[in-house]
């Protein structure tokens, strides 16, 4: 057992290295000193300020990646997750507006509109499912489909029904009044209301797929859908259940992205976090645990980037390359390492 | 002067379609072995940043297309050996192909945005030009449109008319009785792969430097077309002439769709522009509704007469994927 764990160490330090290798010839390849770049997104981490903005970025990161164990754990490819976290902001801003002009505490319409973006993501992913589940249509293309709706649908009402006094513009809505902001830490772009939300989360994923007899059958239906069905466990069902809370909480992470960082409806409100979150999800295996400080070395890679347009004139998509060779080689280092290890 | 305009803008469907077609064929090709190529949406844009970029410097439009060739084999053979070799899911690494490759293309292209570059020319086929009708929409296009076509039969009869086809089909069917029948199955699976992916990787230099000559990033109006290729792969039923019915279909619709947004004023230019995906999950439904349980349960209660006439719609539309797609092949 110990020299299994040891084993995959090894194997998982040598993908890192391969994968930091080939980022680094991509470096040198449009000119650029890779010991350079790294030192610059790396060391402008050392700020407060910075881990901050790297926390910013985890929360919806972590919600988003929360939810993907769990259609994981049933053997779903939720690429649909995108989608649902634009849906989510779609819904909290919906509400927001609603009722930004009536008498209620503004700490509850807060609360609602997080609600709201919840049921809203459920409600983008319930569609993915439906359409899995009755249709026949992989989730892959539905879900992939639905995000590009989901996209187009935040254009139309940013320029359309909902667009700020004069002209739309590509920099979003018309920000929310002050009150209708989660409250921020002190000098920081950071709410600690996001931080609790994110781990709440994904304490409850981790429960949830380890401590639940719920959990325990959804990985049955992910394991062997077949088998599953004829133990009786209600498969399409579980499925289905998978979606909606997968739904909910990238809901929430576009909740977030409304309430706590942009404060209004942007073109590009989900900010990737859910195609990064697959991967994120993909990389930990499972273990929601993990989940958590790859999800932050994953941001504070997306915030050390945005510098290198700025210093470098680099495009700050180095930090999608990096992610993607980091979980690339990860998956081609435990295939090597079940092909290698002699088996006992 | 009316029906000019019409067969020039049908032959421009045909021009602006052979990227999808060369995606469409080189994943049918990888299906058909076995292998699900997931990554095509972002290696297609790699490989028409590449090809650009390779073009731009050697100032030979060939190096750019085998370029685009060779990035498409190249990420092709990594789904191959991660998926065949080293056992891991095809669908995973395909997925993290093409978000890396989407992101590799940005960055590495970044210094030729909206660079001014060598273009395919046009390429009238004497003779054949000059049919009316037939010639403006088939034969006034450039030389990678007539690959386009030629590929489409090319495919076509390799999979459904010769022996080496017949074993394509089986080791994507039923591997174990083709490798009972002495096919390597894993290195043909290689083979198809790396060879479908070839192909598809043609789909980035033929937009690159032809369609729409040059790199412009984000805003190539590229990145989505790999993921409806592959939804076209599924409606063509895994057959190279009605995936190429498809992806002509597709284009054809894009056209209408630019062709009539000035009388639609009160449709926003995105819902048009998304249209095609909505559409993708619409087809998918229409090719798969009818291998549901609940559908074929509603059917079996039917009155004889309506649930034949919607037995034989729904077969009509069905695609069926090759039996052992994605499923990897050991020897016992």
């Amino acid at each position: 057992m110990k020299h299994t764990t040891l084993n995959r160490i090894g194997f998982q330090l040598f993908a890192l290295l391969l994968a930091f290798g080939i980022a680094s010839l991509v470096l040198l390849a449009v000119g650029a000193s890779p010991v350079q770049i790294y030192k610059d997104m790396f060391g402008s981490l050392g700020t407060k300020g910075k881990i901050a903005d790297v926390l910013v970025s985890w929360a919806p990161l972590l919600l988003a990646t929360a939810g993907l164990l769990i259609t994981f754990a049933a053997g779903l490819w939720n690429i649909g997750v995108e989608g649902q976290i634009t849906f989510g902001a779609i819904g909290t801003t919906l509400v927001l507006r609603l009722l930004q002009n009536s008498a209620m505490n503004a700490g509850l319409i807060i609360a609602l509109s997080i609600f709201a973006g919840m049921l809203a993501g459920a409600l983008w992913a319930a569609l993915a499912g439906a359409l899995k589940t009755f249709g026949g249509v992989n989730e892959i293309f539905g879900g992939l489909g639905l995000n590009f709706v989901a996209t187009a649908l935040t254009i139309y009402l940013v320029f359309g029904p909902w667009k700020r006094p004069g002209t739309g513009s590509m920099s979003g809505t018309q920000p929310f009044p002050e009150q209708f902001n989660l409250p921020l830490f002190e000098g920081l772009r950071l709410s600690p209301w996001a931080l609790v939300v994110a781990v709440v989360g994904i304490v409850f994923v981790y429960f949830l797929l380890q401590g639940t007899y719920f959990g325990l059958r959804l990985k049955a239906v992910g394991k062997n859908f077949r088998a599953a069905y004829l133990l009786g466990i209600p498969t399409w069902q579980y499925m289905m259940f998978s979606f909606l809370l997968c739904g909910a909480l990238s809901g929430a992470a576009g909740a977030l992205q409304v309430t706590a960082v942009y404060h209004r409806l942007i073109p590009s409100i989900s900010s990737g976090y859910g195609y990064l979150g697959l991967m994120v999800a993909m990389l930990v295996n499972y273990q929601a645990i993990a989940a958590i400080p790859v999800a932050f070395f994953f941001a504070a890679l997306n915030i050390g980037s945005i510098q290198l347009p700025i210093v470098h004139k680099l495009d700050s998509s180095f930090s999608g390359v990096l992610q993607g060779l980091l979980v690339l080689f990860i998956l081609l280092a435990e295939g090597a390492r079940q092909r290698l290890t002699p088996k006992a | 002067m009316e029906t000019a305009l019409i067969l020039t803008g049908l032959g421009s469907v045909f021009f602006a379609s052979a990227p999808i077609v060369f995606a469409v064929i080189g994943e049918t090709i990888a299906e058909r072995a076995g292998v699900i190529n997931l990554s095509i949406n972002g290696m297609i844009l790699l490989s028409a940043m590449g090809g650009f970029v390779v073009s731009f410097q050697t100032g030979s439009l060939f190096a750019g297309f085998l370029t685009g060739a060779l990035i498409g084999a190249l990420v092709a053979f990594i789904v191959a050996f991660s998926s065949i070799t080293l056992k891991q899911s095809q669908v995973a690494v395909g997925f993290v192909l093409a978000l890396t490759c989407r992101d590799l293309a940005y960055f590495l292209g970044n210094d030729y945005m909206g660079k001014g570059g060598p273009r395919l020319p046009a390429w009238d086929l004497p003779v054949l030009s000059d049919i009316p009708i037939v010639g403006p929409i088939f034969f006034h296009q450039d030389l990678i449109t007539y690959i386009s076509f030629l590929m489409i039969f090319l495919s076509w009869l390799w999979i459904f008319r010769t022996r080496p086809g017949l074993m394509l089909q089986g080791i994507g069917e039923r591997p174990a009785s083709a490798y009972v029948r002495g096919a390597n199955v894993n290195l043909m699976r290689y083979a198809y792969t790396v060879l479908g992916g070839a192909i598809a990787g043609l789909a980035g230099p033929a937009y690159s430097l032809s369609v729409k000559a040059g790199w412009n990033g984000t805003i190539s109006g590229l990145d989505g077309f790999g993921w409806i290729a592959l939804a076209i792969t599924i409606f063509g039923g895994w057959n190279p002439l009605r995936g190429a019915f498809g992806a002509y279909l597709f284009g054809l619709l894009q056209w209408l769709g630019l062709v009539l947004q000035p009388s639609l004023p009160n449709v926003p230019s995105q819902v048009l522009q998304v249209a095609p995906f909505p559409l993708m999950i619409l087809t998918l439904f229409l090719v798969n509704i009818g291998s549901t349980e609940w559908v074929e349960r509603t059917l079996a209660a039917m009155p004889e007469s309506s649930r034949r006439f919607f037995t034989r719609a729904l077969r009509a539309l069905r695609a069926s994927p090759p039996a052992s797609l994605g499923v990897p092949f050991e020897r016992e």
